[in-house]
């Protein structure tokens, strides 16, 4: 498998990351030269082997239905970029 | 709007949403309460701050359990949150936990009764995951605002087959859906509250044909009229489109109660690519059989069970079971009055009747007016009795309504009671038959409608307190004698 | 010498017999800082003012009687665990002006043991690299000869503790980013068993993958550090709920029948001649003490890194997904829309490896290639967690070198991801099967560091500072300090 500059706009697209024409050329090679080196995994038979998410046999990790206090207001603001009467303030979702 | 075209068969699958209604969001503490101030019921957690973890509501697990029982389906022991990756101002991490692989329940089932057919429609998956927070365009749609009290909600998604047939039968699917949930006490299920949401999927086919046409989903369906209606709608525009030789575009589209019409949701983005994998912050779940067994005993007795027991130890017509048994409301409503009147059908009648044209006609729930079981009970017991007459009832019912007040009560205050004296209602009718000799001559030659007219008339001089079992029988018996 | 010299335990009974200030340690920290940082750059931000006056308050409450061995001491801390009220930007601009709300888990458990935060130290933006050289700050120097790297990403909390200019630090490790940056500035860094310490507040990198743990000039302050962050949290749920043992009690110098595996992958080609010297020369030494070694393998040791940048820059890629400009960080000044606000704050916050990563994950688990690269990683990951359970089956510890080289010349290798991926290769297999391990300095090739690693079974620390203490304390590798202090 090769990736594409196309691949690369794609990508970069779906990660929400503008690329210069330079950035694509770089990645879409530097990209490739990982991705082949990866292709060594393909000579593992992984067909019966269980992936592993996690290392610890950990399971039903809940906590009980209690509530805790909230921050206060000025807390949630503190880092807005932008906001109004309490809300976080972005330009239209849609153009 | 009615389907015009029949030479389409319609295929319809829905996606619901319904809100948990624990105390506490999913992944943090923060309260799930409606309506506080903007923003204050956030945490770092729920505003996904770097470093942040997201721990399980135990709570929200067992209500998804419970619901996905209640839905016969079937619980996967070994299930899994995974991340769903999209970029979104109402979503704080720009990623939903929520479930892909292994979701809490699968291969469910419900029964919907559409003009007295029953049909059994499939519940592919039921999945938990997190609620987003909420969107308000402001300067002219120029910019939006974001308030994230409601992000971290838990939220059940139940996905039906694409098994229904018709925008009824989608109707009584929702309304089936939203009992269920309703009995098994796990959400407010409120559509207008939105704490029950519903997108469908649409598509036509010709008649015999196998496989799925093109579909169309539907979005911003309100009310449960209005899911109907969008769905009369939608495929009556997919009809038309076929057959004027075009064809449907797959597309979200947003149904417009006030136009009435269904608006394709037009969007520059390209395909949606969610790029699902397990989430690492959180550690599988191994909902157990002994679990399962723990909730599945806590579930109550559920509507298609009520309704059988209501045909069966009451004698109530499927049909009155089904509407009472609709609502966890009607039906204890309806158990209720019986510890005040061993007449069954009398209650059903006066719930089907009275109080269902009352709600439906102000648009009312059952918690809006204030009768309660006991008055229409023990009102049933006074018509028994012979204390009002069944049109005296009717006033007294109608006070009940507005002031709660027990039957007894507003009879006593307002003087509504029965005169059952015969010597009063002699008097009475005396003067009627007095008052109208043509009538009279009327029966007297035997037409026998010209009692009613005069039965009316002794009510209408008693202010309708004579018995009229009573009035009848005297107004004969003067008759005779004249 | 310096105050931040003195051993531990001593330093603890000058404070409790008043002969020292807490105040007079914090100073010996800033005066170190103002003369070694134009050369070291370690720091990104200081938290001068609020750690002098806690000092002034904790000297006149005076030492409390139920006071710990690390009260007083100053700490700094990796500027990806967050800190309330002290800028934590993880190396960023994205988040240079980013003010945390909370604290991070390990952050309240130094609180609970008093010790003095001096400020926040520089790494590879969010933790992505091996050299410091991504902090879209400046590059920290290794303390040792400042033409070469400090390692990273924890580069500016080793560079710091080398250069005396604290008494101890934490750093992140998710492919070797603590042990490596220790290695290359000659100091002892250690990775506790994922789910050992708190991953609450450390800004996420790979979460399947993190750990906090801390970088000392010494083994047994690496076992106080430890001992005080370690523990179950309840909020996360990946952390372990196990019996944290006395981790200074471990350190007896008994290592008799101690069994070494030494994996022959670890010793092989890419492993520097002089590098692998000193390695066998500290086996000999453990041999001395009554240990015994023998070559083992870990099979599947080559597909480890492949493994790792699969997972870690998927989960990153998620992760690093909230950075959206919405909530916090640096929004872009030119925005005409949201899909633009979302496009230019990234573009505009994250540098280069940031973003290589960010489009290698999104990649991995895009439509139609999640079973070929994540689902096939998580797989391998099976197999080498395998080899590590096989091989502890028999031996205590498996021991070999922390990096193939020592620290390289700034500017080396930055224009070759894949070579720079190569250096984790003796470290990266150890977070892929969630095992323990330091490294302790070893000896000193051509000036530089060399790093010993001691990997150990799961929730084996004791085990691993054991071994750590015993090579160190019959060594004096460790004493070697880059400047006359």
């Amino acid at each position: 498998m090769s990736i594409t500059l196309k691949d690369v706009e794609h990508v970069a697209k779906l990660a929400r990351l503008d690329l210069s024409a330079d950035e694509k050329t770089l990645f879409t090679d530097q990209l490739n030269a990982i991705l082949k080196y990866a292709e060594q995994l393909n000579a593992l038979d992984t067909s019966n082997v269980a992936p592993t998410t996690h290392v610890l046999p950990l399971v039903n990790v809940m906590r009980d239905d209690l509530p805790h206090e909230s921050l206060p207001v000025d807390q949630v603001m503190l880092n807005a970029p932008d906001e109004e009467e309490g809300h976080f303030k972005v330009p239209a979702v849609i153009e | 709007m009615a389907i015009t075209q029949t030479d389409y068969e319609t295929v319809i699958g829905l996606e619901v949403h319904v809100e948990l209604h624990t105390k506490t969001k999913i992944f943090c503490g923060c309260s799930t309460s409606f309506g506080a101030a903007p923003n204050s019921n956030t945490c770092p957690v729920c505003l996904g701050h770097p470093g942040v973890l997201p721990v399980l509501n135990r709570q929200a697990v067992e209500y998804a359990m419970k619901a996905a029982l209640a839905l016969n389906c079937k619980i996967n022991e070994d299930s899994i949150f995974a991340r769903k990756n999209y970029f979104y101002p109402d979503s704080p991490k720009a990623y939903q936990i929520s479930q892909y692989e292994r979701p809490i329940g699968e291969f469910g089932w419900i029964d919907i009764e559409v003009n007295g057919e029953q049909k059994r429609i499939g519940i592919t998956r039921l999945h938990l995951e997190e609620d987003a927070g909420k969107l308000t365009h402001v300067e002219g749609g120029a910019a939006s605002l974001v308030d994230f009290n409601r992000v971290g909600t838990p939220l059940i998604e139940i996905v039906s087959e694409p098994d229904l047939r018709s925008p009824e039968e989608a109707r009584a699917y929702l309304e089936k859906l939203k009992a269920i949930m309703q009995y098994c006490d796990v959400s407010d299920v409120k559509m207008e509250q939105g704490s029950l949401r519903c997108d469908a999927n649409i598509s036509l086919r010709p008649f015999g044909q196998k496989e799925l046409g093109t579909k169309a989903e539907l979005k911003n369906m309100n009310s449960f009229r209005g899911v109907q209606r969008g769905i009369e709608y939608e495929q009556w525009r997919q009809a038309d489109v076929l057959d004027s030789g075009g064809k449907v575009v797959q597309e979200t589209r947003r149904w417009d109660e006030a136009q009435a019409k269904t608006f394709s949701m037009r969007s520059k983005e390209e395909a949606h690519d969610y790029r699902y994998f397990p989430d690492p912050d959180l550690v599988r779940m191994n909902l157990d059989s002994a679990w399962q067994e723990r909730v599945r005993s806590s579930i109550p007795e559920l509507p298609d069970e009520r309704k059988q027991r209501y045909t069966e130890q009451y004698g109530l017509s499927s049909y009155d079971a089904e509407v009472i048994t609709a609502s966890l409301a009607l039906a204890d409503f309806f158990e209720n009055s019986l510890s005040y009147t061993s007449d069954a059908k009398a209650v059903a009648n006066w719930m089907m009747g009275d109080l269902l044209a009352y709600l439906n006609a102000n648009n009312l729930e059952l918690s809006g007016v204030k009768v309660t079981s006991q008055g229409l009970g023990e009102m049933i017991g006074l018509i028994e009795k012979g204390t009002i007459s069944g049109k005296i009832a009717k006033t007294v019912f109608r006070e009940m309504l507005e002031s709660g007040n027990l039957p007894q009560a507003i009879v006593e205050e307002q003087g509504l009671v029965q005169i059952s004296d015969e010597g009063a209602i002699r008097a009475i009718v005396q003067n009627v038959l007095d008052a109208n000799p043509g009538p009279v001559a009327d029966v007297k030659g035997g037409n026998p409608k010209a009692i009613g007219f005069l039965v009316g008339q002794v009510m209408k001089e008693s202010k309708g307190k004579a018995n009229p079992g009573l009035a009848n029988k005297l107004i004969a018996e003067l008759i005779e004698k004249m | 010498m310096s105050l931040l010299s003195i051993p531990i335990h001593e330093l603890h009974n000058q404070l409790v017999t008043k002969q020292l200030k807490v105040g007079e340690l914090l100073d010996e920290s800033y005066k170190a800082i103002a003369a070694r940082e134009q050369s070291v750059k370690a720091f990104i931000t200081l938290n001068e003012d609020a750690a002098r006056a806690q000092a002034v308050e904790m000297d006149a409450t005076g030492v409390p009687s139920d006071a710990g061995l690390l009260y007083g001491l100053p700490i700094g801390i990796k500027d990806n665990i967050v800190t309330q009220g002290l800028l934590t930007t993880c190396a960023s601009q994205f988040l240079a002006n980013y003010q945390p709300v909370f604290d991070a888990t390990v952050v309240k458990k130094l609180k609970m043991v008093q010790t003095v935060t001096v400020g926040k130290l520089n790494m590879d933006e969010f933790a992505m690299g091996g050299s410091n050289e991504n902090s879209s700050y400046f590059a920290t120097r290794n303390p040792w000869n400042t033409e070469h790297v400090p390692g990273g990403s924890s580069g500016g909390s080793a560079a710091a503790v080398a250069a005396g200019e604290v008494y101890f630090s934490l750093g992140s490790d998710t492919g070797g980013s603590i042990r490596q940056p220790a290695a290359y500035c000659g100091i002892v860094g250690l990775k506790p068993t994922y789910g050992l310490v708190s991953r609450f507040g450390l800004v996420a990198f790979a979460s399947s993958l993190d750990q906090i743990g801390p970088l000392t000039k010494n083994v047994e302050d690496a076992a106080h550090l430890l001992q005080a962050i370690a523990g179950y949290d309840q909020h996360d749920s990946t952390s372990a709920n196990v019996q944290i043992p006395d981790y200074a009690s471990a350190l007896t110098g008994d290592i008799k029948g101690l069994r070494i595996a030494v994996p022959k992958e670890y010793l092989g080609a890419g492993i520097d001649p002089q590098v692998k010297e000193k390695v066998l020369a500290a086996l000999k030494v453990l041999e001395g003490l009554g240990a015994t070694w023998e070559e083992v393998s870990l099979p599947h040791s080559e597909y480890a890194v492949a493994t790792y940048y699969l997972l870690a820059s998927s989960e990153a890629s998620s992760n690093l997904a909230r950075f959206d400009g919405v909530r916090y960080g640096v929004r872009t000044t030119s925005a005409n829309n949201l899909l633009e606000l979302y496009h230019k704050s990234r573009s505009e916050g994250f540098g280069p490896e940031v973003k290589r990563r960010i489009m290698l994950g999104t990649y991995a688990l895009s439509s139609g290639y999640y079973d070929a690269y994540y689902l096939k990683a998580q797989q391998v990951r099976t197999l080498i967690k395998q080899d590590f359970d096989e091989v502890f089956k028999t031996y205590d510890v498996i021991i070999g070198p922390t990096a193939p080289t020592t620290a390289f010349k700034i500017g080396e290798q930055v224009n070759d991801p894949l070579k720079m991926y190569l250096n984790d290769i003796c470290t990266i297999p150890v977070n892929l099967a969630g095992v323990p391990a330091i490294s302790v300095p070893c000896g000193l090739v051509d000036g530089l560091p060399v790093g010993l690693q001691i990997i150990g079974n799961t929730f084996a620390e004791s085990t691993v500072l054991r071994v750590a203490h015993a090579f160190e304390q019959h060594t004096d590798h460790h004493k070697a300090r880059p400047f006359s202090s």
